[in-house]
């Protein structure tokens, strides 16, 4: 039925092959990614961390099929998708990619369901199937309650547990969330990372953009962004989904596995390879 | 799956217009006033220009109808005293129109003059119409009792009359007055029949079937009143000889209407040393009429498009408006998984909502303002299928036109750029 498809085979949700990204901006070249390579494994937790301008938006529109690479590949789920027109990619983001944002972005004339419907209008389900799986989503993030309402009568965590659940509407492979607690107060944030962690733990891959450490924290791998590439990678949970105190995660747990230096040895050493097995 | 998936759509449009119910129907004030004075203006034309043509095609569109008429000398002459004016058609023309032109079927003269009139004790001044049979046969009117005029009443030069049915009633004849004597100038004449009426006035040719007249025949009315009248005009006496009034003629087929008259016109010149007759082809004057109706139709049609092209304009500045109003919305929805040709259709269907409700509104508005107009000013009108679906059409096809470039537009929103749109 579907105009693109990924195979659903392999152990690698994610990987960059030299993938550069480079914007016009007025006469000047902005190299946004320099030749990154790195792979995400399936049902992995990634923080991709940086400074502003480090490149880390970047990977994240790309990595979540918004933006295309200038040169280099990205493979998502074994498939090449570098190559692929915007409705092709839409069609992936539709299927296998669910997002969350900083503002929320929600649709604020729609109701919390038909906001959660949205992606099902879009994939072709009839409005009783829809209504069902937004119900079903809206109970699973705790809003059960809510579908009559209009984003604008929720709090900004009640907006994103909806965000949450419309992410979840199409059951992606992948939940971008970027900079998810960004609006929201620190125990509003640390509801919303739980609700993120336990998605992880049932399975789901997510890739999150953040520069709060507390927040980065909840990862298992933490990718440092520097001049548009990467500076080293982190790995390691540190933190675990519930905080009977609701503050930030405790810090003392764990400690790099990789050194900085080798993540990048190792992400370079693996990229021809896994060209060659493509 | 499609049909519903455009069903939802057009759902979803109604339902943004309802959320700025205001600006929506600011928006599509433009396209409701296009709409309507189009769908008005074509009713109160069309209702105009069929009362037209339903009197033209009354007299008939294989008839010629020549009519006397003072030339403009005589017209000049006639203001000095005991001056008698000579003009219009003679016996000679009508003998001469009856057998030179091998296209005529039929051909009815008519004299007529006015006559104060008794039927017992009721007196009044009636028309009278000296015609042939040939009259009843080119200008058919229903019998209500009794006969027309027939061959053999004119070989007789029988004193008989028809009377039309509204005079009729005003001299309370009834069906029991057939036979009885109807005095018509000092004359007796033996009422014979009463035939309806229809007034009837197209423009300025009258046909001698006023709500008075009475019918006799011609060569009696010729024998009994002689072709002199005298006229009473504004305080002088004025006399005027003319033999026949009107000439109805009848020709074959339609298509030679227009050549025949044209051969009449020029064996009267040739006759008439003035110009004292007119020669008028009412299937010409119809062709004529509907040529002025195409006319008015075109400018019409040019200031409906005008003002639906203002219309059509209005809605496509809002829709602008609202694309940058929404570029976070259609972020969302290009982010989630949205395809461009999905945004244009969504913000196509959204103004083709907004014009087409502009002109269900419209038509509305157009098809109650003739109903007034017929209501309290008699004028006729006539709401045609035309006239309601080509506005629809019309506006439907505006939201298409005027909306497709905003819905480019939205279509052309990045969604990396419009998420970060606050």
């Amino acid at each position: 039925m579907s105009a693109v498809s990924l195979p659903k085979n392999g152990r690698e949700i994610v990987k960059l092959e030299d993938a550069w990204k480079i914007y016009q901006m007025g006469t000047e070249d902005v190299k946004a990614l320099r030749g990154v390579n790195v792979t995400f494994e399936k049902g992995d937790f990634w923080a991709i961390m940086g400074p502003s301008g480090s490149g880390k938006s970047t990977m994240m529109n790309v990595l979540g099929c918004l933006d295309r690479l200038s040169s280099g590949a990205y493979y998502l789920d074994g498939k090449d998708v570098s190559r692929l027109d915007d409705d092709s990619l839409s069609e992936l983001r539709l299927r296998y990619l669910g997002f969350i944002f900083q503002s929320f972005n929600l649709i604020p004339q729609l109701t919390v369901q038909r906001n959660i419907e949205l992606p099902l209008y879009y994939l072709g389900w009839d409005a009783v199937r829809s209504a069902q799986r937004a119900k079903e989503l809206a109970e699973q993030v705790g809003l059960g309650d809510r579908l009559g309402h209009r984003p604008t009568e929720l709090s900004g965590g009640q907006m994103q547990r909806v965000a949450i659940a419309r992410a979840l509407t199409n059951d992606p492979q992948v939940i971008f969330a970027d900079e998810p607690t960004g609006n929201l107060d620190t125990a509003t944030g640390v509801q919303i990372m739980d609700v993120l962690v336990k998605l992880n733990e049932q399975g789901k891959t997510v890739v999150m953009v953040t520069h709060e450490p507390d927040i980065a924290a909840y990862a298992h791998r933490r990718l440092h962004m520097i001049d548009g590439n990467i500076d080293r990678i982190e790995e390691g949970t540190r933190v675990t989904a519930v905080h009977p105190a609701g503050f930030g995660p405790r810090k003392e747990l764990g400690t790099p596995a990789v050194s900085p230096v080798e993540g990048i040895a190792a992400a370079h050493r693996d990229a021809p390879r896994a060209a060659h097995e493509a | 799956m499609r049909q519903t998936r455009v069903v939802r759509n057009i759902w979803l449009g109604i339902e943004n217009l309802l959320l700025h119910k205001l600006r929506s129907f600011l928006t599509m004030l433009g396209v409701v006033f296009g709409v309507g004075s189009v769908v008005a203006m074509l009713s109160v034309g069309e209702g105009a220009s069929k009362h037209a043509l339903d009197q033209i095609r009354k007299l008939g569109s294989n008839n010629i109808i020549i009519t006397s008429m003072k030339s403009a000398e005589e017209e000049q002459a006639s203001t000095s005293h005991a001056h008698m004016s000579v003009y219009g058609l003679t016996y000679e023309d009508h003998r001469r129109l009856t057998s030179s032109f091998a296209n005529i079927r039929q051909v009815a003269p008519a004299k007529l003059m006015r006559k104060d009139s008794r039927l017992r004790e009721r007196a009044m001044e009636l028309r009278v119409v000296g015609a042939t049979s040939e009259w009843f046969h080119l200008v058919p009117r229903d019998l209500v009792a009794g006969r027309i005029i027939l061959p053999a009443d004119q070989e007789q030069r029988a004193p008989v009359a028809v009377l039309t049915e509204f005079g009729a009633r005003k001299l309370l004849a009834t069906e029991n007055t057939i036979g009885q004597t109807l005095r018509i100038g000092g004359n007796q004449f033996e009422v014979i029949g009463i035939i309806k009426s229809e007034s009837g006035q197209a423009g300025n040719i009258q046909i001698p079937d006023q709500d008075i007249d009475v019918y006799i025949p011609l060569e009696v009315a010729q024998r009994y009143f002689g072709d002199i009248f005298a006229k009473r005009t504004a305080g002088s006496d004025e006399r005027e000889r003319v033999e026949l009034h009107q000439i109805i003629i009848q020709v074959d087929d339609p298509k030679n209407a227009e050549m025949v008259g044209a051969g009449i016109e020029r064996m009267l010149g040739m006759f008439h040393k003035k110009k004292d007759y007119a020669v008028s082809i009412p299937l010409a004057l119809l062709k004529q009429a509907e040529a002025t109706k195409r006319t008015f139709n075109i400018v019409l049609g040019s200031i409906a498009g005008i003002s639906l092209l203002v219309g059509g304009i209005g809605i496509m500045n809002i829709m602008l408006a609202s694309v940058t109003e929404r570029t976070r919305e259609i972020g969302i929805r290009r982010a989630i998984g949205a395809k461009r040709k999905q945004i244009v259709f969504q913000f196509l269907i959204e103004t083709v909502v907004l014009s087409t409700t502009g002109g269900l509104i419209g038509l509305g508005l157009g098809v109650l303002i003739p109903l007034l107009i017929t209501h309290f000013s008699n004028m006729p009108t006539v709401i045609t299928a035309n006239g309601i679906f080509l506005p629809l059409f019309v506006s439907m096809a505006i939201g298409i036109v005027f909306g497709i470039y905003p819905a480019l537009n939205a279509a052309r929103v990045d969604p990396i750029i419009a998420l970060r749109h606050e």
